[in-house]
């Protein structure tokens, strides 16, 4: 877990622990526009052939600009270490970014990963020299391999991918933020606003989304929405919120009641 | 001469580089990465690298995407 001010990511400061996926918007503008609301300063993008024949598209990067945020590359999609390492390579070809977040889905319909394929494809590109940031599931184990053999954060699911289903197991991220000291970031499972606060009121370092924001009605009022969640968990968390108890306490005092 | 691009059969002429390929597909060499027969061209190495027959050529970008 992470104390400094800011995210640190493999030695690079991150102005925002909120992390904005790249996908399922309607139009580039959508996309700039919810990327800008959500104050994130960090992006994920896909790896994917050039549309050859169509050349009229217009590309990402015209919106995203590398200049102004951070690019982080993913393995979305890879199915074998092989593909995944595959992936990484080209993404950092292109010259933007040493990072990458790092996919090896085991099973279509879930989207879960792969474990023992993601850490024998996180060994080989951590010896290569990229920042790892891997997708994984919720396994205090797992991540802890994953520490061990270098990568510069963990990011652990709360719920499926784009299945909005909240912070399903925070005991298990509750786990692994006292497993490990890289940050942990959670990816995938925030719905609303309110899931976003959870995982930065559990201590999490950031959390990563893109589904939560490019699928609500009003995407950019939505980014907005978690750039003011994720702060405020954030600061909550810091604050330390007071113990439960079962029994009402007053906070007026008992003393001086007018009789 | 015949090359697989991103997965397609293409007809290119002799001695058609990497950089003369992408400015006739109207590809900013910027934007992408090339790797031919699964080997990463160095984009210093664009103009210089030309194509065999048979080649099997990826000419790969980023797009939006967040998780898988």
């Amino acid at each position: 877990m992470s104390t400094h001010n800011r995210l640190v990511v493999g030695g690079i400061e991150f102005k925002s622990r909120l992390i904005v996926g790249s996908g399922k918007y309607k139009d580039f503008v959508e996309t700039q526009k919810a990327t800008e609301a959500s104050g994130a300063d960090v992006i994920t993008v896909a790896v994917r052939r050039v549309n050859i024949l169509d050349r009229s598209k217009e590309n990402l990067l015209d919106y995203i600009n590398p200049k102004v945020y951070k690019i982080l590359p993913n393995t979305a999609g890879c199915y074998t270490a092989e593909d995944a390492v595959r992936t990484a390579r080209l993404a950092r070809a292109a010259g933007i970014s040493d990072m990458v977040k790092l996919e090896v889905i085991g099973d279509p319909q879930t989207l879960f990963p792969d474990t023992a394929a993601l850490v024998e494809a996180a060994k080989i590109l951590v010896k290569e020299g990229f920042i790892v940031l891997p997708y994984t599931n919720d396994d205090p184990v797992v991540a802890k391999r994953l520490e061990d053999i270098g990568c510069a954060a963990v990011m652990p699911l709360a719920a499926p991918i784009g299945s909005g289903l909240g912070i399903r197991n925070p005991y298990n991220i509750r786990i692994i933020l006292e497993t490990v000291q890289i940050p942990v970031i959670v990816d995938a499972g925030v719905g609303t606003a309110s899931d976003a606060a959870i995982v930065m009121e559990l201590g999490c370092d950031g959390v990563l989304m893109n589904t939560a924001i490019a699928g609500a009605k009003d995407p950019i009022r939505m980014a907005e929405a978690m750039k003011h969640a994720v702060i405020a968990g954030r600061q909550a968390y810091l604050a330390g919120r007071i113990s439960k108890k079962l029994y009402a306490t007053a906070s007026s005092p008992i003393e001086g009641m007018i009789e | 001469m015949k090359i697989v691009l991103n997965g397609t059969a293409r007809e290119v002429a002799q001695n058609t580089t990497v950089a003369s390929l992408l400015q006739e597909l109207g590809i900013n060499l910027e934007q992408v990465v090339v790797e031919i027969n699964l080997h990463i061209i160095d984009r210093a190495d664009f103009k210089t690298t030309s194509f065999k027959e048979g080649d099997k050529v990826e000419v790969i970008g980023f797009v939006g995407g967040g998780l898988s």
